[in-house]
Order: structure tokens, then sequence, then C-alpha cells
């Protein structure tokens, strides 16, 4: 999986997307959920305002200095013994990557959830080479069994899956043969999974937070997943986006908390792990060898721009679990890994406009993210510097909008037209009006009357009300 | 790495900084929770998150340990059972858990048999280092005597918890970490069993670690 899913182009997608009734009534019942235990959560702090204000802090400060902290994280790795690599790109990321695997002779390769791996294409590289890579997170090993079926939210993968249809696919791929209870389904994720565990050459993982003062990796989940990846093959590669760091343990332990409780409002999650190097002398679980690859694929162009603060990210979909468009079309239609809100903002600047241009329209400005998030993104300020800079750097309107600002501006130019245009307006809608209102309506207000109707144009222009009102 | 990080700099219009000086964060909220609170009121807040994080807290006594310990193992359908090799088994009167035949002692000079033995393991015991009142979480120092799997591979988890190991959060133990210097190959914050919502958003408790967690809080130590 790369940053792009390839589904059709936007409109197809959202096509697919709104007319999927289990997935919107899951995607409805699940943000329900995680946005009323995040609110819970959040509001048994007592003084949330004041721990985003701090996480805020932490993340610019950060982002600021992101050259000091990630040397520092570089030096201290290696005074543990573990190996570093810069990868300016994808392709050097994965290079990187496939040489060690390559050098261990690996042909297994567990590996625990992460969104930038996903990103930068790597469990193809490494089939690619051989290896089989196998997804460890429940939620990423149901997509990976059923065909590598994109995740369609960054925290919860198969959410647009229903129970059966995981049955299903366990079924026909896994030999299953019990029934659609998700204790069942788990049970049986567990026994395929643990030999896995137990066989693999390699672990690879993301990172949800470097800590460049100790040389350290942090990872969290409610699975135990990562911990297994990382204690049982003998060489363990992390995998991190360059912004995923944070100065001190006392700056992680803040963003974790902000984390978990904005990702699933729990106060921590079952595991959060805290690795440093491979392992010590005399040790016998854990790596013997630990590589840590720092991926900036696009990010350092935002830095020093008007988009920077997207980097403060953590990735905790707080965001996704409000936006209404999300709830709608689902995390499919928006084409990338990264959906909802922060999708909209972080995947044209991560993959381009020409890909993701309509994404910053799919949003309805409501600020329901900017409110979310626990670092204080100005997520729908974001979205509205991209609509300008597609218009007026780019060029780049939806062909839509291009269309009625040219008519309009033709129309309002001239006189003559504009009298024209208002005076047969409701005759030229005429055949598609009941009782003023438009259900069917032609061309451009197709979009808009296939889910509601429009009101049908008064018969009588304002002007001319006007001047009948004025002559009376 | 040079160029990487040079490239950074010029982006955010300077040159490559050799120091920066951590500042006074202008926020502190994670020092008000439960400031002020005694070992009991802590303990008291530990018992309530149990609940939350299906996980059964034990309250025992240094004295009855040794049966409270028993009373869990046979709860949980006996062994076998994995324990670290921990000096504070024995502070704590447990040496005859050593001598139970079906107890494995993390011997690190066993080299992976320490791993299967885990693998085959019903119960994990370790001692919890901290202890979170807020979260309900037990954090583990690992190092070549408490091997990281004791706590991941058995089907039940066990945390022994002194009461005098309980602060209000992870704020205490980070600053502890902080300052202890070494800081250890592993650290696992533990709040509870296993568990994923990955399917249809339900809750399945035990997915790759643990099934179940049990902690005996020792009350007078």
């Amino acid at each position: 999986m790369a940053l792009k899913i390839n589904m059709g182009e936007f409109h197809e997608r959202v096509e697919k997307g709104i007319h999927n009734t289990f997935m919107r009534g899951a995607v409805a019942g699940a943000q329900e959920r995680l946005r009323t235990r995040r609110l819970e959560a959040a509001e048994e702090l007592g003084n949330w305002e004041e721990w985003r204000a701090l996480g805020e802090e932490i993340r610019q400060h950060t982002l600021e200095n992101l050259d000091y902290y990630l040397m520092q994280l570089s030096e201290n790795v290696k005074k543990r013994g573990g190996h570093v690599f810069f990868a300016q790109t994808a392709e050097e990321a994965n290079d990187y990557i496939c040489r060690v695997v390559a050098s261990k002779q690996a042909k297994k390769i567990v590996k625990s959830k992460s969104m930038v791996t996903e990103e930068i294409h790597m469990n193809a590289a490494l089939e690619k080479l051989g290896c089989e890579v196998i997804e460890t997170d429940l939620g990423e090993y149901i997509l990976q069994v059923d065909d590598h079926d994109p995740p369609s939210h960054i925290v919860a993968p198969a959410l647009h899956k229903n129970k059966e249809q995981i049955r299903d696919v366990f079924k026909e791929k896994l030999a299953y043969t019990k029934t659609e209870k998700p204790e069942e389904l788990a049970l049986h994720a567990r026994h395929m999974l643990r030999h896995e565990y137990m066989t693999a050459d390699v672990g690879i993982t993301g990172c949800n937070f470097a800590i460049a003062e100790s040389g350290s990796i942090t990872l969290v989940t409610n699975e135990g997943n990562a911990d297994l990846v990382t204690a049982l093959p003998k060489t363990q590669i992390t995998v991190m986006g360059m912004e995923r760091i944070v100065p001190t343990f006392e700056e992680m332990e803040v963003l974790v908390s902000l984390l978990t409780r904005s990702a699933v409002g729990q106060k921590l999650t079952s595991y959060i792990t805290v690795l440093t190097g491979p392992r010590e002398e005399g040790e016998v679980d854990g790596p013997e060898e630990f590589h840590l690859v720092i991926v900036d694929n696009g990010r350092s162009d935002i830095l020093g721009t008007e988009f920077q603060s997207v980097l403060q990210c953590i990735r905790c979909a707080a965001c996704v679990n409000v936006c209404p468009v999300y709830r709608h079309i689902g995390g499919h239609s928006y084409g990338s890994i990264y959906s909802g809100p922060i999708g909209a903002v972080l995947s044209p600047l991560l993959g381009g406009y020409d890909d993701y241009k309509e994404l910053p329209y799919a949003s309805t400005l409501c600020a329901a993210c900017t409110e979310a998030c626990p670092v204080k993104i100005p997520l729908h300020e974001l979205l509205l510097k991209h609509r300008q800079t597609i218009v007026e750097r780019e060029g780049k309107a939806p062909i839509s909008e291009k269309l009625a600002m040219k008519a309009f501006g033709l129309g309002a130019a001239s006189s003559l037209l504009y009298k024209l245009g208002s005076k047969i307006a409701p005759t030229a809608v005429n055949p598609f009006t009941t009782n003023d209102r438009i259900s069917k309506g032609p061309g451009p207000l197709k979009a808009w009357t296939d889910i509601r109707e429009f009101p049908a144009p008064e018969k009588e222009r304002f002007r001319d009300w006007l001047k009948q009102r004025g002559n009376e | 790495m040079e160029a990487f990080l040079q490239r950074i700099a010029s982006r955010l219009g300077r040159d490559v900084r050799t120091s920066v000086e951590r500042p006074k964060w202008k926020h502190a909220p994670q020092h008000t929770v439960f400031q002020g609170y005694s070992q009991d009121e802590l303990l008291d807040e530990l018992k309530k998150q149990c609940t939350r994080i299906h996980t059964t807290l034990v309250e025992t006594t240094a004295g009855r340990l040794v049966d409270a310990i028993d009373d869990v193992i046979a709860a949980h359908g006996g062994g076998p059972i994995v324990v670290a090799n921990d000096e504070r088994y024995e502070q704590f009167g447990l040496s005859s858990l050593f001598t139970r035949e079906d107890v494995h002692v993390w011997d690190h000079t066993l080299g992976r048999a320490n791993i299967e033995a885990a693998e085959r393991a019903n119960i994990g015991i370790t001692f919890s280092d901290i202890t979170l009142a807020e979260s309900g979480t037990v954090v583990l120092l690992n190092n070549r005597d408490q091997g990281r799997t004791i706590s991941f591979l058995p089907k039940t988890y066990v945390a022994i918890i002194p009461r005098s190991t309980i602060v209000p959060r992870m704020t205490q133990a980070a600053r502890t970490i902080r300052e202890r210097g070494h800081v250890p190959s592993c650290i696992n914050f533990i709040t509870g069993p296993s568990n994923s919502a990955d399917i249809e958003m339900n809750l399945v408790v035990g997915v790759h670690g643990p099934v179940k967690a049990t902690y005996i809080v020792i009350t007078d130590r």
C-alpha cells in the first residue's frame, strides 16, 4: 500500500462510499462511540484545554528544533548499539530496509501497525525481495488476508468491514471453521499469529514517539502485538516519520496521554512500550540488532511553510471521528491511507495536488476537527489555505467551480445578459419544477438534487417586485 | 545525515542547531492529577481504575502474600508458571514459588529455553517497579533476569504491587526513569490484559498478549 490507494476518481469513490450502507452505519457508530469516549476522557481531567496547550507547545518547540533533536536521537541510538539511517525518500528507506533484510537472509517478517511503512510502500518492496511480510495488528491482519484491502481509518483500519465479511475471508483464506463472533475470530488470529512471531526473522515497527534524550522509541498498542514483534525476532527495524520525536521522557508522557485519550478515550492503552537499543548483555529476548530508519519523504517541504503545523500531528484520528464528511463518505473516498480532515490536509502535501486537489473541498469547514485536535492543529484553516493555493497559485480550481464563475462573470458583466438570464431562469427550470421545488435538477444541479431538493427560482424577480412596489 | 539535517535547518531558515535549551513549558496540567493524595487514596484510585480495565485486583499483606498468590494461581488453572529471577521474591518470602515443580525461573544462561518456557506457561508473574494509580498501569523495568516475554506470552499475567510503588500517574514514572540514568532496553507500561476493538468496534479481551490480568497489592509494604 502506498500513500495513494487506487480506487478510481474522487467522485466515483465518494459515490461508492455513499451507497455502502454497512460502511456508513459502521462509521457513524464508531464515530459516535469514539467521540463520546474522547469527550469523557477529556472531561475527567477537568483541564483539557491546558493539556492541549501543553501538547501544542511541545510539538511546536520540537518542530522548530527538529534538526537538533534528530541529531541527539541519532547519537543516543548509536551509543546504545543501534544503527540509524536517514532516508530522504521512500526509495532510500526501502533500499536500506531491503539491504538489512537481505543481509540476514530473512524470509519471514512480522510487522506491527505503522502508517509510515504504508506510506513508503515498504511491504511491496520486501515482497519483491521474496519475503513474506505479516501484519500483526488484528485490523491490519484482516485487511492483509483479504487481498490487501486498503485501511479506511488511521486507528481502526478495518472499520468498513462487518464480522460476517471477516468470517468469510477467514474461512476462505485461513481454513477457519467457526462463527462470526469477534471473540472466536480474534482467537483464530491469535493462534495463527503466535506461530508467526515465534518463527519470524525480522520484526518491523513504526514509532509513535522517539525520545531524543535517551535514544528510545515508544510504541502504543492495545493488542500487545508490537511487543511480540520486538521481543522475538533477532533483528528489529523501526521506521519513523522524522517529525515523530520528543525531547525527553517527560514530553513523551504528556503526548502519550493526549494520544490515548484522543484516539480511544483510554487513560493509557494496554501496552506502552519504550525500547532503547538492541537487547543488552545477557538478555535473551529482544533483538540482537536494532535499526532505526528516519524518513523525510516530503515532510521537510512542509517545514517553514504555512502548513508546518500539520507536522504536529500525533495520528490519534480524533479529527476523523468528528468529521461530518468522513461520516458520509468513509475512509476509502479520500483515496489515501490518510483519511478524514488530517488526510485532506496531509495527502495533498505528501502526494501533490494532481492526485488530491479534491480533498480540501471535502469539508464543510465546520471546524469540529480543529476543536478536537489534541495538539491544536488549525485543520480547517489549513484546508482553506489549500483551497487558496489550488485556485491562486496552481490554477486548479474544480472545473465546475471554474465554469460557474466564468458564466457568472460573463452574465454579471453585461446588464443585458444579466436581465435576460434572470428573466428566463424560472422558465428554463420549469420542466424540472414541482411545487416550487426542483428534485431532479439538470447539469450541475444534479449533484445537489440527487440527495436533496433545490428551491425553484421565484417567478417574479426581485428588481421587478421592487419596481412594482415603488409604483404602488 | 548532515545533508538530511541541513535540509531541515534551511527549510526553517537558519543554520543547523548544535544545542537547544529544553524550555520550561508554560503549562503543566499533568502535575495536578491526584496532587497531595496519600498512598491509601492512591490505592483507592487504582482499585477504581481496575474495574474499568478488565483487571482483578487482590489486596493482601506481606504476611499473607504466599497464600494470596497460591489462590490466584489456582483460580487461573495452575501452572506452568514463569517468573523473573528477582531478589524481591525472596525479600517478600516467596522462595517457595521457586521450588514448585511447575515454575520456570528466568535464567539468562539458558538462552532461548526461557522464551519457550514463557510460551508454554499459563501464568507469568513479575513485580511492578512503579504503579500508576490514574490509569491502573504497572511499569516493568526489564533486564536480563526479567525477560520481556514473561508478561506477554503466558495466558494470564499477574503483577505483584507493593503499595509503596503507587504514584499518581505516568508523570512521576517518567521523571523517575529519567533521573535513574541508565534506561533499560525495554520498559513496559502495562494496563490490564491485551485487547482489540478492530472487529466492528466490539471489545475483545485477549488478542496477542495475556487474556487475563490480575494485580496483587501488598498493602503494608
